[in-house]
């Protein structure tokens, strides 16, 4: 297996600094906007984000994570079952700008798991996607997102993998390959 | 963890593993939050049809599973024998193979008949669920049974655990020692000695005639119902003595030096195993096992239906 690093930790904090700006400039002050991350790994990137509009003193962001496991539609189709982790909206999301954040946006089947789970909280206004990785041209449905933190080529045999200081004690994103 | 039951039917607690159970508890944690949302519905089973086969009376069981599987969009399907061809004489198989023949995917089955699922499962192709088959066993119940006493004090190891009264004829009983065993929870059963099966301590379950003394050993009483419809014979000379020695009152409860929680897995026989005071108190989870049975029972429907057609 082969690694490449496509974006080390310098380039990547400045990656998030530059989503929390763009979220700035479209919804400031967050009066009427929530986040949301996608369980598991769009949580780590929804808390980033948090802290980051923290540290900028955007202290009132409400977010909340929202797990899609039972609204997936490959049950009954994949060999492993994916286990199913906590929902926590504890606000009320009718009418409200949500941003659904995940790290990497792929097939985009995730994402229609999440509208269909996120509706069951009511109507909002609007729903925008953040991601940090966009892998083009691999979309199997009709989804893009509205914030990329960086967009890539690949090819579907390539893992495209987000680490995070908090568990993999570095913030970065790496591209697998496998060996010829 | 574990992702996946080690089993591709629900006969009986005694088939599955700690894993299993500790699975479907986590499984059931995340649908207890789903039915306290504003929608209490996931898509999970749409593609999937349930018929839930009775022959045998119920209320709560067949609503919590009905609930159950609409809560996960299946569509269900509800069969009562009393008002079927079984009563011409048709055979379960046949039976069974009938509704298998409209497209159906999982069954859910009473039957007044012990081992009838077990049967079942060797002789038509579909996942069964055992919702009670005589006086064997009812895991679901059980699991609910752990799964609330697991939300209540924390956990189930180590907790000392009593079921009271008609242990003989009680299929809660059988499933819930064996759960609780696994679990590594201690179990005592106690009742009059005509309603406690012979050798019932190979279990590794020990037995007490004295309420209070049970009582005051235990962090949780399961009360089971006298189940009159199963008895043939006389086992105690009436209902008055029986609730005097093992009906569990509010005054028995005060008595004791600590709390306890009490449990019953219904029908409640009001001043027989359990009086009103001692069912409405505030030691009293018999509500919450109400609805944990509806997490549980969609833990257990959406884990056996995750297998590949």
């Amino acid at each position: 297996m082969q690694q490449k690093t496509i974006l080390d930790h310098h380039q990547f904090e400045i990656t998030i600094k530059r989503l929390c700006f763009q979220l700035i400039e479209n919804h400031h002050p967050f009066n009427n906007t929530v986040l949301i991350g996608i369980q598991p790994r769009g949580v780590l990137l929804c808390n980033r984000i948090v802290e980051t509009l923290h540290s900028l003193n955007i202290e009132n962001i409400q977010s909340g994570v929202l797990d899609i496991t039972f609204y997936r539609d490959d049950f009954r189709r994949r060999d492993e079952l994916v286990k199913a982790s906590s929902t926590k909206i504890d606000f009320i999301v009718e009418d409200k700008n949500v941003i659904l954040i995940d790290d990497v946006l792929f097939t985009g089947r995730t994402i229609r798991s999440a509208m269909d789970a996120l509706l069951d909280f009511g109507r909002p206004r609007k729903v925008e996607l953040l991601v940090l990785v966009d892998r083009k041209f691999s979309r199997q449905l009709p989804i893009e997102p509205d914030y990329t933190g960086m967009a890539i080529d690949s090819i579907a045999s390539e893992k495209v993998k987000v680490q995070w200081k908090e568990n993999d004690d570095i913030d970065s994103v790496i591209m697998l390959t496998k060996d010829e | 963890m574990n992702n996946k039951l080690s089993v591709q039917h629900l006969l009986g607690i005694k088939d599955l593993n700690k894993a299993d159970i500790e699975l479907i508890f986590s499984t059931a944690d995340n649908f207890k939050d789903v039915i306290n949302r504003p929608i209490k519905k996931v898509p999970s089973l749409r593609d999937i049809t349930v018929v839930n086969l009775f022959f045998e009376n119920s209320t709560r069981t067949r609503l919590s599973f009905e609930l159950a599987e609409k809560r996960l969009s299946a569509d269900v399907l509800n069969f009562t024998a009393s008002s079927s061809s079984v009563s011409k004489g048709e055979t379960l198989i046949d039976t069974v193979n009938n509704i298998l023949a409209m497209k159906v995917d999982m069954i859910v089955m009473r039957h007044p008949k012990v081992g009838a699922p077990h049967f079942l499962s060797k002789h038509v192709k579909s996942i069964i669920i055992n919702a009670g088959d005589g006086a064997h066993e009812h895991p679901t119940q059980a699991l609910l049974d752990a799964f609330s006493i697991r939300e209540k004090l924390g956990n189930v190891e180590g907790k000392k655990v009593v079921i009271v009264g008609d242990i003989l004829h009680s299929r809660v009983a059988l499933s819930n020692i064996f759960c609780l065993k696994m679990l590594g929870a201690q179990v005592k059963v106690c009742g009059p000695l005509t309603l406690i099966p012979k050798y019932i301590e190979e279990l590794g379950v020990t037995v007490e005639t004295n309420l209070m003394k049970a009582l005051q050993w235990c962090d949780v009483a399961n009360m089971l119902r006298i189940q009159l419809e199963r008895q043939d014979t006389k086992y105690f000379p009436s209902l008055r003595e029986y609730s005097q020695l093992y009906g569990l009152t509010k005054q028995r409860l005060d008595s004791l030096d600590k709390e306890i929680v009490v449990m019953h897995p219904g029908p409640i026989n009001r001043g027989v195993e359990i009086t009103t005071d001692a069912a409405d108190s505030h030691h009293s989870i018999i509500l919450n096992q109400v609805e944990n049975g509806v997490a549980i029972r969609m833990a257990v429907l959406y884990l056996l239906a995750a297998e590949k057609p």
